[in-house]
């Protein structure tokens, strides 16, 4: 049983007031909140540490090659990794994507191919996709979804065909909470020749993750959503397709011998990782993989599906009051509750909210199809880490409750 | 009543008042002007239609949006407030609008006590001051629609 107040103390920022009330943050889809240990890593890099990683013979740059490549290390055994070489340093999600449409896609998919996507995916999954086939010649196409906010998989066949190169899905929607049932989708993928792309950018900070049981070719995933520093994030790629892909960015630090006229790419990983890197966010994610690995993925997980079946029963008290989208099933969503409300526009809602010191997100969560798909402009979305308590759940039902009173009876109560 | 909070601003009466009753909430079926505003970051939105009379003066003006209630008042704040107006005098009023919310010092605008005084208080939430301005882009389209039909 975890002491979810035990953890709490070790996130300063939890203790703010925000309006006079206390905060209460359920933005963690968007970004979470760092541990007194990943932001100690980061201040100790700089004061103690710092230097330029790689070919550096003195002191400090061996010191912070070493943190530098431990991180990675910690990173390639979090996703249980084969090797070390497949984790590329990136930003962010987004820009492990768009190293995968311009690397791997550039040179593989062709006039007539197809690239299979959910209806569900973030902006970033979907963007550099519509980009890539509109300069080749290929098609975009979507697995239908359900009412209740799944995958529907019944005509995986007629899908995924000898035309499609690449099937990319999102492993947990940061805009409905809908957990993807991906490895049937990989294991058809790769009976038809297709690799198959999982963005993890929702799933590695709350389930425990193994790329090789999933046998997914690429995954993606951000530092800053698992409690690690902004600015840093991770693409994993199979080895065998990664010997054969060509680096987006060229200069240095990316080259094993260079002459006027031409240059060799270093070995992996750095061949991917052109220009001095973010160290010190590295190292950061290092310390917040520790942090998690300290708590337990099994426990972090299971602790939310307790988080996600309560909020599920509590938000029945709203009844028609607020429309909660993705799944019922709590097996099948994550601890993300994305809603509407026909008497509160989502951004009122948030605001309103936030004079509580309750903090949500409200908008198109960047996956705008999906939500105009939903029948709205913009949902409120209340989305949930392993510091959130049940009694912040309760807090949020109130609010909500209090807000739609409000607008319904014309403002004659108070909020 | 002092408003810190940006929540407060929806315990303002002639807020509430004009977002869950807004005026000319309808639009027209005999247009003589369109004018739209879509806000892609927000998702907001706000369209105009606007009949003029022989002397080009506004005689009808309707509404329609999906939006905050911010964004919803001023929708009907605007469409009460230019009635009657020719669109050289909405074009001097949007602009002088706009540079009012604008400027968080100086008193820009003089509305009197004019509902859409209420929205000056959003200046102190920059935030919030897009949710205003919808309605102030709307019109400025209509007006641009005014002048390349001239």
């Amino acid at each position: 049983m975890l002491d979810i107040y035990k953890i709490r103390k070790d996130f300063p920022i939890l203790s703010r007031m925000i309006n006079e009330k206390p905060l209460i943050y359920l933005d963690n889809a968007a970004t979470t909140h760092k541990p007194k240990q990943v932001i100690d890593a980061l201040v100790d890099f700089y004061e103690n540490h710092n230097s330029n990683v790689h070919r550096g013979v003195h002191t400090l740059s061996m010191e912070a090659t070493d943190m530098y490549e431990l991180a990675r290390e910690k990173v390639s055994n979090f996703i249980n990794s084969e090797t070390t070489q497949s984790i590329i340093w990136t930003r962010n999600a987004s820009e492990s994507l768009n190293i995968v449409a311009y690397s791997w896609g550039q040179h593989n998919i062709n006039n007539g191919d197809e690239i299979l996507l959910s209806p569900m995916e973030h902006h970033s999954n979907l963007i550099p996709w519509q980009e890539l086939a509109r300069k080749k010649g290929a098609t975009v196409r979507f697995i239908p979804m359900t009412d209740d906010g799944t995958l529907d998989i019944c005509d995986l066949e007629s899908l995924i065909n000898k035309r499609t190169k690449l099937v990319s899905i999102v492993h947990v929607s940061n805009a409905i909470g809908t957990v993807n049932q991906v490895k049937i989708i990989c294991d058809k993928a790769h009976s038809m020749g297709a690799l198959f792309l999982l963005d993890g950018a929702q799933s590695v900070p709350h389930m425990p993750i193994d790329v090789r049981d999933l046998d997914c070719d690429f995954f993606v995933f951000s530092g800053h959503k698992m409690m690690g520093p902004t600015g840093i994030g991770v693409l994993y790629v199979k080895m065998d397709i990664l010997n054969q892909m060509e680096p987006m960015l060229t200069g240095g630090e990316m080259v094993l011998e260079v002459t006027y006229e031409k240059a060799t790419w270093a070995d992996l990983p750095m061949r991917f990782e052109a220009g001095t890197p973010n160290i010190a966010d590295a190292i950061g994610l290092g310390a917040a993989i520790d942090y998690l690995t300290n708590i337990g993925m099994e426990n972090i997980h299971n602790y939310e599906k307790s988080i996600i079946e309560y909020g599920l029963d509590k938000f029945k008290e709203l009844g028609n009051d607020v429309q909660l989208f993705g799944p019922k099933d709590p097996a099948l969503r994550g601890a993300v509750f994305s809603f509407h409300s026909p008497d509160v526009h989502p951004h009122d809602m948030g605001t309103i909210l936030d004079g509580m010191g309750i903090a949500v997100r409200t908008g198109h969560h960047c996956a705008m199809p999906l939500v105009r798909g939903l029948g709205v402009s913009a949902t409120a979305r209340a989305s949930c880490y392993v510091y959130n308590t049940i009694d912040e759940i309760d807090s949020l039902i109130v609010g909500l409750k209090e807000t739609v009173r409000y607008f319904k009876d014309g403002a004659k109560s108070d909020i | 009543m002092v408003q810190n909070r940006i929540s407060d601003l929806y315990r303002n009466d002639a807020i509430l008042d004009h977002c869950m009753n807004p005026r000319n909430n309808k639009l027209l079926n005999d247009v003589d002007f369109n004018g739209d505003a879509i806000n892609p970051f927000c998702g907001d939105e706000i369209h105009f239609s606007i009949k003029l009379t022989s002397i080009g003066r506004i005689s009808k003006i309707g509404f329609i949006g999906d939006g905050c209630a911010i964004n919803q008042a001023s929708g009907s704040m605007f469409s009460v407030l230019v009635k009657g107006f020719t669109f050289n005098e909405i074009n001097e009023c949007t602009k002088l609008f706009r540079q009012h919310m604008q400027n968080s010092e100086e008193n820009i605008m003089d509305v009197g006590d004019h509902d859409i005084s209420a929205l000056f208080q959003v200046r102190k939430f920059p935030i919030r001051i897009k949710c205003v301005l919808l309605a102030c882009s709307a019109l400025e389209n209509a007006y641009q629609n005014y002048i390349d039909s001239i």
